[in-house]
């Protein structure tokens, strides 16, 4: 019974973490606590058995991406916390969005598979860098070029975008 | 022993929830960026736990993907967000409005 048990500590931890990257003022607690959703991600990663995309859930996501984003917010030096608004009607609508979206989802995700109760069987061989490997350069091999491609030409358009010249 | 799939799909709808309000809600675009990041993390929580119940490894490749696609996403939007505040000394949306009149 460990499985549930870490399901449950891991999904805990990211949906109050998320809780706490929305309703955190300062952008840098909510990078913070977005790390801390990524990394309780890679451990549900971890409890279906994808080894692989766990580590890279934690190289890419929680260490590249987000050591990006950290470095912007501090590149940009916002000093001043915004000021705690009055709740319009648009927050309150972007709120109500949100729930119906919820129920939504969660309704779809309990109905609408036929399969939902049964426990996801994991096989062990499934999910590690060989297995995942022979696919991405076999089958994939063409979407992994056009991916090294769209990675480059990203670059290049990140790095001409922030030039002091250009806008 | 093992998990219901049922308990992922809910997991991941809970938190895309939380990306599309976040979205919604929030007037910093830095964190607007984040929320969106934590919709396509719990995109990649359906598509694995779908592709471990299934037995078919395409879904984990097709994580990868969206992975890559999601950093190239967000070095272009942070570029995005420099040269804006490099502009209008703002990272407040409902203060960007260059395409309002």
């Amino acid at each position: 019974m460990l499985a549930p048990n870490l399901f449950l500590l891991f999904g805990s931890v990211a949906v109050v973490a998320a809780l706490g990257m929305l309703i955190s003022r300062n952008p840098v607690s909510s990078a913070l606590w977005l790390i801390l959703v990524m990394c309780s991600i890679a451990g549900l990663y971890m409890t279906l058995n994808a080894e692989f995309i766990a580590v890279i859930q934690v190289l890419g996501y929680a260490g590249a991406i987000m050591v990006l984003f950290l470095f912007v917010i501090m590149l940009l030096n916002l000093a001043e916390l915004p000021r705690l608004g009055r709740i319009g009607w648009n927050h309150a609508l972007g709120f109500g969005l949100g729930v119906v979206v919820l129920v939504q989802l969660v309704l779809i995700g309990v109905m609408g598979t036929g399969e939902g109760e049964a426990p996801v069987a994991t096989a062990a061989s499934a999910g590690t860098a060989r297995e995942i490997a022979r696919e991405l350069f076999t089958r994939y091999a063409l979407a992994f070029e056009v991916v090294g491609l769209l990675l480059l030409v990203a670059t290049v358009g990140a790095v001409m975008l922030a030039q002091r010249k250009f806008v | 022993m093992g998990v219901p799939l049922d308990w992922y799909l809910v997991l991941s709808g809970v938190l895309f929830a939380i990306g599309v309000v976040g979205v919604l809600i929030r007037s910093n675009v830095i964190v607007i960026l984040m929320s969106i990041e934590l919709m396509l993390n719990a995109v990649n929580l359906t598509l694995v736990a779908i592709s471990q119940s299934l037995g078919d490894l395409s879904g984990q490749v097709l994580v990868f993907f969206v992975m890559s696609v999601a950093a190239a996403e967000a070095a272009v939007g942070l570029a995005i967000v420099i040269a804006i505040f490099r502009n209008k000394l703002t990272v407040d949306v409902n203060k960007i409005n260059l395409f309002r009149y």
